[in-house]
């Protein structure tokens, strides 16, 4: 019966409406279509200094372009990824809810695996696009190694960073290995994020690549051959780690801020994030103690970029195209790295910029306990999403359905 | 009892008179049938097809049980299972234990009427609301042990003790015990005048019953069969609850609703196969828990009858109802005192152990939350005020359908409409967006006040029909004698009599609408946001500050209902001297 009512309704909408998709090249073009349009950026709510951000780029865009954006703020990507799926469900091709939304690693890989997305290659051809980083920050290409195909706007760069807090340790354990010995030493004051929460399952994935025989084979998808050697050594540890985590590994924090609050009660000592000015802004707001300093390990730590993205349906895809375009601009993109507004890292190349863009990103104050560029040490590519599918599976067999 | 003889009668004396009004009422049951089958059915649809392996925007197109292997497979389900099974049960159970004693041993009392309305504001406050304030103070960190740290108890850092999401889910169990204490202690208070509490307690006493004792045998009976319905609400949200279990939880593994809730946004959309297998799985659960209880009923009822046989009186029960008053004390403190702790957590700078109060004040959270206010404001009144009235005169009039009609099963026959409670809303909004999306009606306000009303209907109901029924008929009997038509019968006898209860359905339902978050944001398409919504939002992020300040911001509107419901009676019954002493 749905089927054939879904099936009904598809074909009407499919008729009624086929509107041209807007061409990024020729953005005067884009930019006159775009006057008048509301966009709604669906984005994750949760962080209010984001929020705040995300504001003020609504504003400078309806004064510069008439552009109106409205920010639905979503506790989870996934409740938007669902929201586009029940519209090709209900066979609405055009007018869709969703014009921009913030995303990346899986939920673009299941977008751009069911097609949901507007498939074309706009972002690439967006005018700030030009001063994107592609040599420097090669995950602005692949998102979790899944080729972007331009499908996608880069928006800002994550690095994960641990944070400890100095008046309770002095010098943090920079390895795996030495993790696990200071926290055999001192139980109960090191803990994650519970998998499949995302820094959860990241922090599973810098340990996957400091222990594994051939960290190379995670840029391929997983086999369960490859899965099963490259992951052995992580799982021993983890066995090892468990019994010495916090409340002894019968429960985890649930996501990055239950885990910082954690930190600021000083219930662990060591915490992490994946924005490198994290530590800086929290003290600066009071949500952690002014002796938190960063650090990251020796070998390196897991870099990614997150993007915004087009539905196939989006209602107002010029609109979107001019809001992706103004968060690339050098304006937008230094206001984001200040420690103050946001933090987030730049995907710009900042050498490449004009001098009076590059003096907006050299007056930045990283903040107190944010280590500068050329300290944050090496970046290690995501490894492929079916990689971090099969780790929180295996995470979730062994460790969590209790013991 | 001679109750089923009275209503026949009546049924034969007047049916010839009323039953041209119930030819006309017959409208409201048809206006439920069209504004809530149709969405419920879609949303059941919805969550049932991909259980059966049918979700064809993912390319499942084959009929199999593939999904339900998938989810048996689950590591822990059991457990999960399990976990919901007891939290239903025993969170239902303890809340009514405890109210139906503070009920029997205080009933008629000051304590009690000053209980009572300390009580009722507290339904107001929302379930995750409650839960935070609840963490902060029992968690490790939280407040309670501050209070006795670093003296007396030496501690300089927080103990790792396993206190909040612990894996047997006690805390989840009080923080929801906490909550439907409030609830069950209400809908008792709107059904008491039913149940000739004092006449029957006099009686009982005189026959040298104890208090406890006396409320139990003679007035519990006819109390219980009103308060059923609430019963087995709370049965059915305690054991498929998601915010309440989020936060104060077991999470290895967590219950069986937040577990569906990950499969549903887990990115992997394989997952929504086994998401929607979960949820008839959690349908069953939360039937197995209502069988359960059933089955408890029955053991109750004969271990009194029993006690009763033997004669006992159960005169010395000074200790069980102090013990009663301390339980309801405590729960009423813990709620109370855990908002004051979001409060203070509010406007909290840097705020380390085991410091009891804060290093310095901001009120940076509340600037945030003013700013950009006046919308999600407004809107949240207006979904609340439109649903509840809509969802409370449907409601009365498929009651007075029901009863000028007699035909009772009317309302019973809508007992489908209960489902959206026990399913899962994520899996059950799924099949109800794509049928809004269809109708081209998503993101616009009519869309959202019918989802809501889905969800404010059965509650609306539920408080509402019990108190209409057991209205003694007799009212009707001498209106028609004095020959009143039904109408005028409704307007100015039965309506103002039940006034408390009308209201107090009318204020849960603007509750249960102002806290609903996922209709709101996917039906909305974000076109709607709400104060929930933001709320939710705001405290993915696990700011305590911006927690503190949206969870009590989303019980100050509710609140405000619950206000005006307990405000209303007194101002309408002004010059009904003997309605005042019912109210």
């Amino acid at each position: 019966m749905l089927r054939i009512v879904i099936a009904v309704l598809g074909l009407i909408f499919a008729t009624l409406a086929q509107a041209e998709t807007p061409d990024p090249a020729n953005w005067q073009a884009v930019l006159e279509e775009a006057k008048g349009e509301t966009v709604y950026f669906h984005a994750w709510g949760g962080e209010p200094r984001i929020n705040d951000y995300i504001a003020w780029a609504g504003a400078e865009l309806e004064e510069r372009h008439g552009v109106k954006v409205v920010h639905v703020k979503v506790a989870d990507a996934a409740e938007v990824v669902a929201k586009v799926i029940a519209e090709k469900a209900a066979g609405r091709e055009a007018g869709g809810a969703v014009d921009l939304v913030w995303i990346n690693g899986e939920n673009f890989a299941a977008l751009k695996r069911a097609g949901l997305l507007l498939d074309r290659p706009w972002a690439r051809q967006l005018p700030n696009y030009a001063y994107v980083d592609e040599a420097g920050k090669p995950t602005v290409l692949s998102d979790f190694t899944v080729p972007t195909d331009g499908l996608e706007a880069p928006w800002g760069m994550a690095k994960l960073v641990f944070f400890h807090d100095t008046a309770r340790l002095a010098d943090p354990p920079r390895s795996m290995e030495a993790l696990l010995r200071w926290a055999k030493a001192n139980p109960g004051r090191f803990t994650y994020p519970q998998p499949p929460d995302f820094l959860g399952s990241t922090f599973l994935k810098q340990a996957l690549y400091e222990l594994a025989p051939d960290p190379s084979v995670l840029q391929a998808p997983v086999s369960e051959a490859a899965f099963e050697d490259e992951t052995k050594p992580l799982f021993a540890f983890l066995d090892e780690l468990s019994p010495h985590l916090w409340r002894s590994g019968r429960a985890y924090p649930q996501n990055y801020g239950a885990m910082r609050r954690l930190l600021a009660d000083g219930e662990v000592d060591i915490s992490f994030a994946f924005n490198p000015a994290d530590a800086s802004s929290a003290i600066a707001n009071g949500e952690l103690p002014q002796t938190v300093r960063s650090f990251v390990p020796e070998a390196g730590s897991i870099a990614n970029t997150h993007f915004v993205a087009i539905p196939f349906n989006a209602t107002a895809k010029a609109g979107a195209m001019v809001l992706a375009d103004f968060f690339m601009s050098p304006e937008a993109q230094a206001r984001k790295q200040d420690p103050e507004i946001w933090g987030d890292p730049t995907v710009l190349d900042i050498e490449a910029l004009p001098r009076e863009d590059r003096a907006r990103f050299a007056a930045l104050d990283l903040g107190i306990a944010t280590l500068p560029p050329e300290e944050l040490g090496k970046a290690l590519p995501e490894p492929h999403p079916s990689w971090m599918e099969r780790l929180e599976k295996e995470w979730a067999r062994r460790y969590g359905a209790g013991q | 009892m001679g109750a089923p003889l009275r209503s026949r009668a009546i049924a034969g004396s007047e049916g010839a008179a009323t039953r041209r009004g119930g030819s006309r009422l017959v409208l409201f049951p048809a206006a439920i049938f069209a504004l809530l089958v149709g969405p419920v059915a879609a949303g059941l649809l919805g969550a049932a097809l991909p259980a059966f392996g049918y979700l064809p925007v993912i390319g499942a197109e084959r009929l199999s049980l593939a999904p339900f292997e998938a989810l048996f497979a689950m590591p822990g389900i059991w457990r999960s299972s399990l976990i919901s099974l007891a939290a239903g049960l025993g969170t239902t159970f303890v809340a009514f234990l405890i109210v139906a004693a503070f009920i029997a041993g205080w009933h008629g009392t000051r304590l009690f009427r000053r209980l009572a309305r300390l009580v009722s504001p507290l339904l107001a406050v929302p379930h995750a609301a409650a839960a935070f304030g609840l963490a902060f103070l029992i968690a490790p960190s939280g407040l309670l042990l501050r209070a006795v740290s670093p003296w007396p108890s030496g501690f300089e850092r927080p103990p790792d003790w396993l206190i909040v999401h612990d894996t047997a889910g006690l805390a989840m169990m009080a923080g929801l015990i906490v909550k439907e204490i409030p609830f069950l202690f209400l809908m008792a208070l709107a059904a008491l005048p039913q149940a000739e509490a004092v006449p029957r307690l006099k009686a009982a006493r005189a026959l040298g019953y104890g208090r406890m004792a006396g409320f139990a045998f003679a007035v519990l009976p006819a109390l219980y069969r009103q308060l059923r319905l609430p019963v087995f609400a709370v049965i059915a949200y305690a054991s498929s609850v998601v915010d309440v279990a989020l936060i104060l939880g077991p999470t290895l593994p967590a219950p069986l609703a937040v577990r569906i809730l990950e499969w549903q946004a887990d990115p992997d959309l394989s997952l929504r196969s086994v998401a929607a297998a979960g949820a008839l799985l959690q349908l069953a659960v939360t039937g197995a828990a209502i069988l359960l209880w059933l089955a408890l009923e029955r053991l109750l009822a004969g271990l009194a009858m029993a006690a009763m046989a033997a004669g006992w009186r159960f005169r010395a029960d000074e200790p069980l109802r102090c013990l009663a008053a301390a339980a309801m004390g405590l729960a009423v403190f813990l709620v109370l005192a855990g908002i004051a702790a979001l409060a203070l957590w509010s406007v909290a700078g840097l705020w380390t152990f085991p410091n009891l109060l804060p290093a310095g004040f901001t009120l940076s959270a509340w600037s945030r939350l003013g700013e950009a206010l006046a919308v999600p404001l407004a809107n949240a009144l207006l979904i609340a005020a439109l649903s509840s009235a809509l969802a409370v005169a449907l409601a009365l009039g498929a009651l007075e359908y029901e009863v000028r009609a007699g035909v009772t099963p009317t309302v019973r026959a809508l007992v489908a409409l209960y489902l959206p409670l026990l399913v899962p809303q994520i899996a059950f909004l799924f099949g109800l967006d794509i049928l809004f999306i269809a109708l081209r009606l998503d993101g616009r306000l009519v869309a959202v006040v019918l989802s809501h009303l889905v969800f404010v209907f059965p509650y609306v109901l539920l408080s509402l029909a019990d108190p209409w029924r057991a209205f003694d008929p007799r009212y009707r009997q001498m209106a028609t004698g004095l020959g009143r038509s039904a109408d005028a019968f409704f307007w100015r006898v039965r309506l103002p009599m039940l006034a408390r209860p009308v209201l107090t359905a009318a204020a849960i339902g603007f509750a249960v609408s102002i806290a609903l978050y996922l209709p709101t944001i996917l039906i909305g398409a974000g076109r709607w946001p709400t104060v929930t919504t933001e709320a939710v939002a705001l405290s993915a992020g696990g700011d305590p500050r911006a927690i503190g300040a949206t969870a009590l911001l989303q019980a100050l509107l509710p609140f405000i209902g619950f206000a005006l419901a307990g405000l209303l009676p007194a101002l309408l019954f002004r010059r009904r001297a003997a309605m005042r002493a019912v109210a």
